[in-house]
């Protein structure tokens, strides 16, 4: 229970990005000012990024109350009004939390608990972050952080820590979904010394923010899985794999590190246990290839980032050739709270396969962006409509793409499917690590497939021929589509391809790549059929494909469309001629100037069931 | 343990790869990316198999052998994935065999026969690397749009000659090997790159033009420039050494070359190269039989030694001949001569 007024501000990269870092100036400085004895505190995303920057503060013995899309010009009144006169400024209020500690609620605010956005969701992996400081150990460690690695190093065999995290049906968060008690069990018993342990966090999907959210939010939760991990399969080194382009991790990381070795949670003879371990950050070069395994060993080896076959697989054969384990950031975040309830408490959660929770990034057409921690097993649907509010007003839900790059996507009609590792492999996709795009019927899912194999190909290391110049074919083929430019074929020269770089390719990267557009050929082949026999596109993305048209009953003939075509493409449509504007298509670049510029609406693009989504491609697509 | 590959009931070595125990039971399995020196790499794809149980076809250059693994090692799912395979590398191959100097020893161009693919019509036609070729370096061009970025060039001079001096840059579609910071090679020139490369990406700048491998005559050899005794295979034309490369057959050398034994063989059929022995006559070098010349040295070496003491004369021999010759050498200066004046250039 707070004494002093502490007023909490989200300063993950969504909230800095947002405006966070302005409006934590002007708290600080407000309260310097005023002379108010509060506490002004940065904190990790709490998930709602569409509500950012978000500011919330508790009173002595009051609850938490949330404010969002705070400004800097907002910050005097909201604490003039809540902390001086102890009345939240109503304008701006989005929820409170639910009262702890006897904590005295204020009427008729909502509960933070139940807003929709989060009634569904329970949080295990994320319980710290918007929580606590994460530049603050000591704020981890009243949330019982380092409770489980003292544990486990004074009162467990390494063999029971393994069979707990076996009992509880944790697998790999980062993707693959392998059972991660089983892998810690295959490096304990492999031969060889030293034995290394390995953080991958190396999140490159686009669109995918789960490991950032964790590492700059509770960076102390990922260290302490990884002391528990180190202790059962026999490390003594450890490294974290973390990405250049997340600087605001890797500082909290730096921080953490810090922070452990100086309290003795880290480095030799730990608390006094005897096990000795440490943790050395490794920042990787931008290459998404570099999340797969063994590239990501090369990388650390100060290589060339490039896979190699399995097996030998890191348990036996790793980094600097000996046993290594990897495991993902959000696994190991799992890994205390599991030690600290029990196997069973964890595996309450969920389905039969897939047990615990999830955390998803949830982004795309959604009206709730945001970072969300659902329990496994969950319908899509209480995902899509009632964490995430379904797609904008007006717009219909069409598709959403799991496991980005290396995933597929699921159709409206499969809204129901479970998320677990096994349904959503049936549907053709896969869990991924997290990343969930939303589609609605403004997006050309040939374009969509272009996109993500754009990506794909782009990141493909080169090292072997199905990947290295099979996606750059798949990849020409989705571009002849869109551009209007394709042949007769090329539908079962995607699939025939597709297959073969699926199956012929070394490492995940190439595996997967083809999954997009195979999953979106396999529920929307009429799309693609559209694009490629009628040369359109019902969504008017493909700007190649559309033509625009003038309905000349309601041409007003204000000439402003001919003043503009940049290539004069428009004939008539002035009040001189008395004509209607006509467009000549041959002329015409489809650059769009006379669709944005009609103040009648009159121009529309066929092909596109509704006018107005022509300038609405992926560019809006938060990825 | 026993393996089964194509039906045959095979004895394989532990850590033996499916690829090493199917060609000891002498079955063919196609690659372009393996050497049998080299770490295995898995980059071409070409040696897939199917192995029973497992979806997924896997390369039988990097799949170790286990007990009771079933392989099938053709099939038409696994000659398709080839084709395919082979005509997306084609796809972005020049595909100039008529002037290529590699034509008749091309592993891609017999695999492109061997599997049909279609050249003529590559249903994956479409952009290809544009990258200039390099020929200012003394001895190799390196023709970038004819790699097949197998690696075996980069591994030969990272594992085997432990130099470095190349590795690859970019990445996707659009990797190549390099040098460091792209520049023109400056190397040791062992040339053992040129000897991997299975197609004609890399090639001696010497060789160029002078003869298809059809044309040559191959005669194996050893160096003769110093006493480790390389094997070497001349390919010889119209009577002349076009080229050299390590022989193939089990030598000393185990298929690695030097500078000198790879490029240095013009004075092969240099006009000015001495055939005949030479005696000095009137501050004149004249023409002499061996017999003669030999006569013509003990005669002299007795006298000097007779007048002026065993001292006077020395022995330099030369790096060039074996260790027997040389032993042999220093013996006739010690005990023969019966001075201990002898040398050469890599010192007793």
């Amino acid at each position: 229970m707070t004494t002093k007024p502490k007023i909490i501000i989200g300063m993950g990269t969504c909230g800095l990005a947002a405006g966070a870092r302005a409006v934590f100036e002007e708290a600080e400085k407000y309260i310097h000012e005023k002379k108010i004895g509060a506490q002004v505190i940065g904190v990790g995303c709490i998930g709602m990024c569409h509500e950012e920057p978000l500011l919330d503060i508790v009173m002595p013995k009051r609850t938490r109350v949330i404010y969002s899309r705070v400004t800097a010009d907002m910050i005097s009144k909201i604490i003039h009004s809540h902390i001086q006169k102890d009345k939240p400024e109503k304008g701006h209020v989005l929820s409170q939390m639910l009262p702890d500690d006897g904590a005295n609620p204020y009427p008729s605010i909502p509960y933070y608990e139940e807003m929709p956005f989060n009634k569904k969701q329970h949080r295990i992996v994320l319980k710290n972050c918007g929580f606590i400081n994460p530049l603050s150990i000591n704020e981890y460690i009243a949330r019982d952080g380092y409770e489980a690695a003292k544990n486990v190093l004074f009162s467990m065999k390494p063999e029971e820590i393994i069979d707990t995290v076996k009992r509880s049906g944790l697998r790999g968060r980062g993707g693959g979904g392998f059972p991660t008690g089983m892998k810690w069990e295959f490096c304990r018993k492999a031969e060889g010394s030293p034995k290394y342990l390995i953080c991958n966090a190396d999140e490159g999907d686009p669109g995918a923010f789960m490991d950032r959210s964790v590492l700059e939010g509770d960076p102390h939760s990922v260290i302490e899985g990884m002391i528990i991990a180190a202790y059962a399969i026999g490390a003594n080194q450890g490294y974290i794999y973390v990405r250049a382009e997340y600087p605001l991790a890797v500082k909290h990381l730096k921080v953490a590190i810090a922070q452990a070795r100086e309290k003795d949670f880290l480095g030799k003879n730990i608390l006094g246990s005897g096990f000795d371990f440490d943790i050395d950050l490794k920042q990787g070069a931008g290459a998404f290839v570099c999340g797969e395994e063994t590239a990501l060993i090369a990388s650390i080896e100060g290589e060339r980032g490039m896979p190699r076959s399995k097996p030998p697989f890191p348990a036996n054969k790793g980094l600097w050739g000996k046993p290594t384990n990897i495991n993902n950031v959000e696994t190991f975040a799992n890994v205390p709270q599991i030690i600290l309830k029990g196997a069973d408490w964890y595996a309450g959660f969920g389905t039969e396969k897939s047990k615990g929770t999830k955390v998803f990034a949830l982004t795309g057409k959604i009206k709730r962006p945001g970072l969300i921690e659902v329990p496994m097993g969950i319908p899509l649907k209480e995902i899509i409509f009632d964490i995430g509010g379904g797609v904008a007003d007006g717009s219909r839900f069409k598709a959403v793409q799991t496991g980005g790059p290396s995933g597929g996507c699921i159709p409206a009609e499969l809204i129901d499917t479970h998320v677990e590792y096994e349904s959503l492999i049936a549907a053709g996709t896969m869990m991924g690590s997290g990343g969930m795009v939303v589609m609605d019927d403004s997006n050309c899912m040939v374009e969509m497939a272009r996109f993500f194999l754009n990506f794909s190909t782009d990141e493909s290391c080169g090292k072997c021929v199905p990947c290295r110049i099979g996606t750059k074919r798949l990849l020409e083929i989705l571009e002849r589509i869109v551009a209007g430019k394709a042949k007769e074929n090329d539908l079962e020269l995607l699939a025939s391809l597709g297959g073969t770089v699926k199956t012929a390719s070394l490492c995940g990267l190439g595996q997967t790549a083809p999954n997009p557009v195979l999953s979106m050929i396999r529920y929307f082949r009429d799309e693609y059929v559209e694009h490629i026999k009628d040369k359109s596109c019902r969504t008017g993305t493909c700007q190649a494909l559309s033509r625009y048209i003038v309905n000349l009953d309601t041409c007003k003939m204000c000439g402003i469309c001919v003043k503009g075509c940049p290539v004069d493409a428009i004939a008539d449509g002035t009040k001189k001629t008395k004509k209607p504007a006509l467009i000549d298509d041959e002329k015409c670049i489809r650059c769009g100037i006379c669709f944005e510029k009609c103040p009648f609406g009159v121009i529309y693009t066929k092909g596109a069931k509704k006018a107005g989504h022509v300038k609405e491609g992926l560019s809006e697509v938060k990825v | 343990m026993k393996v089964i590959i194509d039906n045959k009931e095979i004895i394989a070595n532990e850590g033996e790869t499916v690829l090493e125990a199917a060609k000891r039971a002498g079955l063919k399995i196609p690659t372009l990316c393996h050497h049998p020196r080299l770490s295995n790499y898995g980059g071409c794809r070409v040696c897939v198999v199917e192995v029973g149980g497992m979806n997924r076809l896997i390369t039988s250059c990097t799949t170790p052998v286990s007990d009771g693994m079933v392989v099938t090692t053709d099939s038409p799912k696994i000659r398709e994935t080839r084709k395919t395979l082979l005509e997306l590398i084609l796809s972005d191959h020049p595909n100039d065999c008529m002037t290529c100097d590699k034509t008749g020893e091309c592993a891609l161009q017999d695999l492109a026969y061997e599997y049909g693919a279609n050249v003529k019509e590559n249903p994956y036609d479409g952009a290809m690397r544009q990258y200039p070729t390099e020929d200012k370096n003394q001895f190799i061009i390196r023709d970038f749009s004819k790699c097949i970025l197998c690696a075996k060039c980069t591994r030969v001079c990272d594992e085997v000659r432990a130099v470095g001096a190349i590795d690859i840059m970019k990445r996707g579609f659009y990797a190549k090997v390099a040098t460091s910071f792209d520049g023109v090679l400056d190397c040791e020139f062992c040339g053992n790159c040129v000897d991997v490369c299975p197609v004609g990406s890399l090639t001696e700048k010497l060789a160029k033009g002078k003869g298809r491998t059809w044309e040559t005559g191959k005669v194996d050899t050893i160096c003769g420039y110093c006493g480790v005794g390389c094997g070497i295979t001349l390919h010889i034309k119209d009577n002349t050494v076009i080229k050299v490369t390590p022989t193939e057959k089990e030598s000393v050398n185990n298929g690695a070359l030097c500078v000198k034994g790879k490029f240095a063989y013009d004075f092969i059929n240099n006009k000015d190269r001495l055939t005949r022995p030479l005696i000095k006559k009137d501050d004149k070098f004249v023409e002499a039989s061996w017999d003669e010349a030999i006569d013509y040295t003990v005669k002299r070496l007795k006298e000097i030694k007779e007048k002026y003491g065993s001292n006077s004369i020395g022995g330099l021999s030369s790096a060039r001949c074996t260790n027997e010759e040389n032993y042999i050498f220093q013996k006739f200066i010690r005990a023969g001569i019966g001075t201990n004046n002898v040398d050469h250039c890599a010192r007793y």
